[in-house]
């Protein structure tokens, strides 16, 4: 999330793949975790400007992955009922009605007194109703005399008005994988594409992986013991289908397909939308110099990562492990030396 | 301060209200390390409802906690074992060769109770991975367990002197690293309180494993042969106290969890039980029995209620999205920040 040009710089450099690395880019992590001739690593862009909530991507996870029902909960959280990703929610639909101003909502006023047929006649007229037509096509692909380029203001006239946001969140499959890194089973594993997948028949449920997780994703299931998370679908990738939460989706804001595609797509997106005004747009987890090496799940978000649930700026927590490992060496060694001085003195 | 415009009995009592809290901000105050002065400006604190960010440890407390206790009491004791066993001490030298074994088979059991069977513990063994606390852990702890037991089964029995000898040199050998390794353990991962304090973290646990062993050895060895105990005892007090002060200081926001609550509790009675029992077994313990046996029992109980109070320190911090988001927005500030 940085547009550090040194930064960016020195991606370039890291052409091959280095192996064995705990933290830092990792331009090709299929061939560093040994697979000779991969293919291109797959992943998810989800841009949260177009999600309307719907849940289609959390059903169709269910549905397709066999996922256990993990009770229906009415939270309060506005139309949240999952609350977040856990065991048996690999898909989390986030619902946050926050009073920014955005299009022509208003918030806490009935209707019951607007005349709706003045209200229509009206339409067009001003800016908080720009007319039909409004929603705007790119510069250079409107129609001619279809207003162009632009979209409704988005605060027309400063009112305080509600907005909200949602956000289908997922495993982010990192690039440096902490739940990976500390399983000490090898359960969960790189596969071909890039992804992060567990393996039910080897997993120990020893939860070692489950506060690991930068992000709070992977968890145990209570009845089994054995953790669970997105798998990106591996076996659907296997023969050549899109995941199940891809599938469904119908605003397209689950994307899916060749990380570096979805890269530069949602590069595009997002310049787009802040022409537009949208200025809180942002991408979140898309930079390879992050701290977990750039995430194989991105976002397109509308405001700060922890409005989401998410972490502001996570790190891979095995990059601090040789640091680790020579403290507690140094500690052993101390604990050694306090043992031989208690025998120094006085031997009997 | 719900974030919502309707109240619950809706504008003009019209409409069902909600109590969600948007962008919530909780409103909690911010403590900062003693002494410390801001870089940069507070970090704006904003959370999804309040949720956690991370998913909280679902290992139980009393395996795990308990885990970390053992593995410090037994890797200590194997060393007062060997000097024992070198220096001519007897019955020191079989107590501590005991209290390893029966340590490290306690905490195999705690391990084996958190996974759920037996087998599961075999599977660990299936890959060696360096990048694996827990990994390295089991092989160390397999290496290690069958020679305390060899230890202290070739003391009791008096017989294969040569063989006893040299398990518990090896056993000594592997003892520091048992008692600090599950510092790595918990620090590996993403639990604010725990990550936060990996430099310090197995200086305490070396510590708190030395008082641990001393307190007993203080406990069930005539009071003649406890000197080295004793000293251990003094030595191990002041490592883990002083280190864990050290860690409390640098790790700042990541300290308030081990200073709120049931964390907190358990860390101050583990520093009275740790200072008195070392006190008590410093000035009497040499001469008194029953002093000696107090102390002994105290600073057993203060090294377990360290790890426990630990322990829930951690949970905590990850329970509480704060601890996550605020750090990490200081971080990205600091970042942007030119001249930083
Ligand atoms: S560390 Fe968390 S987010 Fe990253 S791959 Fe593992 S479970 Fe997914
Ligand atoms: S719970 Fe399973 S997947 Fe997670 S670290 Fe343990 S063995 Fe690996």
């Amino acid at each position: 999330m940085t547009d550090d040009t040194a930064a960016r710089a020195a991606r370039e450099d890291g052409a091959v793949p280095r192996h064995n690395l705990l933290s830092g880019p990792q331009p090709d992590v299929a061939r560093a975790a040994g697979y000779a001739d991969a293919p291109p690593r797959m992943g998810f862009f989800t841009d949260t400007s177009v999600c309307i909530g719907c849940k289609a991507c959390e059903v169709a996870c269910k549905e397709w992955n066999a996922v256990p029902e993990d009770g229906l909960e009415l939270t309060g959280m506005s139309y949240d009922n999952t609350q977040g990703l856990g065991a048996d929610t690999w898909r989390h639909v986030a619902f946050i009605e926050q009073r920014k101003p955005f299009g022509g909502q208003e918030p806490g006023v009935g209707h019951e007194d607007v005349d709706v047929f003045s209200a229509a006649s009206a339409l067009g007229t001003g800016p908080g109703s720009p007319g039909p037509g409004a929603t705007a096509p790119p510069p250079g692909a409107a129609p001619a005399g279809a207003p162009a380029g632009e979209i409704s203001p988005v605060s027309p006239d400063g009112r305080t008005e509600l907005r909200w946001l949602m956000a289908s969140d997922v495993c982010k499959h990192c690039t440096h994988a902490a739940c990976l890194d500390v399983c000490p089973t090898g359960s969960l594993f790189r596969t071909e594409y890039g992804t992060v997948v567990v393996q039910e028949d080897i997993c120990n449920g020893c939860g070692y992986c489950v506060p690991a997780c930068p992000y709070g994703v992977i968890d145990q299931r209570r009845d089994d013991g054995r953790v669970w998370k997105c798998t990106l679908c591996y076996d659907r990738l296997g023969v050549g289908m899109e995941p199940a939460c891809a599938k469904s989706c119908p605003t397209e804001s689950i994307q899916f397909g060749p990380l570096d595609e979805l890269r530069d797509r949602a590069a595009a997106r997002v310049a787009r939308l802040r022409a537009a005004g949208v200025t809180d747009a942002r991408l979140y987890g898309e930079d390879p110099q992050d701290g977990v090496g750039g995430d194989g799940a991105f976002f397109l978000l509308l405001d700060e990562p922890e409005v989401y649930g998410l972490p502001p700026d996570p790190v891979v927590t095995t990059r601090d492990l040789p640091a680790m490992w020579r403290h507690a060496a140094a500690a052993a060694v101390s604990l050694a030396a306090l043992a031989a001085a208690g025998f120094v003195r006085r031997p009997r | 301060m719900t974030g919502s415009d309707v109240p619950r009995d809706g504008v003009e009592g019209a409409r069902p209200g909600r109590d969600a809290l948007t962008g919530a901000h909780t409103g909690r105050r911010r403590r900062r390390g003693r002494g410390e002065r801001a870089m940069v400006p507070d970090a704006e604190f904003s959370s999804y409802y309040g949720k956690p960010i991370l998913n909280k440890p679902t290992w139980k407390a009393l395996d795990i906690a308990g885990y970390l206790y053992l593995g410090g009491l037994a890797g200590a004791s194997s060393l007062l074992g060997a000097g024992a066993h070198v220096t001519g001490r007897p019955a020191l030298a079989r107590t501590a060769k005991i209290g390893a074994a029966g340590a490290i088979s306690l905490s195999l059991v705690a391990l084996v109770h958190d996974l759920g069977r037996p087998a599961r513990f075999v599977n660990m063994l299936r890959v060696f991975k360096p990048t694996s606390p827990m990994s390295v852990g089991s092989w160390l702890l397999v290496g290690y367990a069958p020679l305390t037991l060899a230890a202290a089964a070739t003391d009791v029995a008096g017989r294969y002197r040569l063989v006893g000898a040299a398990a518990t040199a090896s056993a000594a050998v592997l003892g520091p690293a048992v008692a600090t390794y599950t510092a790595v353990l918990i620090c590996d991962t993403a639990v604010p309180s725990w990550h936060e304090g990996y430099r310090e973290m197995p200086f305490v646990f070396a510590g708190s494993g030395a008082t641990a062993a001393a307190g007993l050895a203080l406990a069930c060895v005539p009071a003649g042969q406890t000197g080295p105990a004793r000293r251990l005892a003094v030595l191990g007090a002041a490592l883990e106290l002083g280190s864990f002060q050290l860690m409390k200081r640098r790790t700042g926001l990541a300290a308030e969890p081990l200073e709120q609550g049931r964390p907190h509790a358990l860390l101050r009675a583990a520093e009275a039980l740790t200072v008195g029992g070392t006190a008590l077994g410093a000035y009497a313990g040499g001469r008194n029995r029953v002093a000696a046996a107090v102390a002994g029992a105290a600073l057993l109980a203060g090294s377990a209620a360290l790890r426990f109070g630990i322990f829930h320190a951690g949970v905590a911090s990850a329970e509480d999205p704060r601890y996550t988001v605020v750090p990490q927005r200081e971080r990205l500030a600091a970042r942007r920040s030119p001249g930083a």
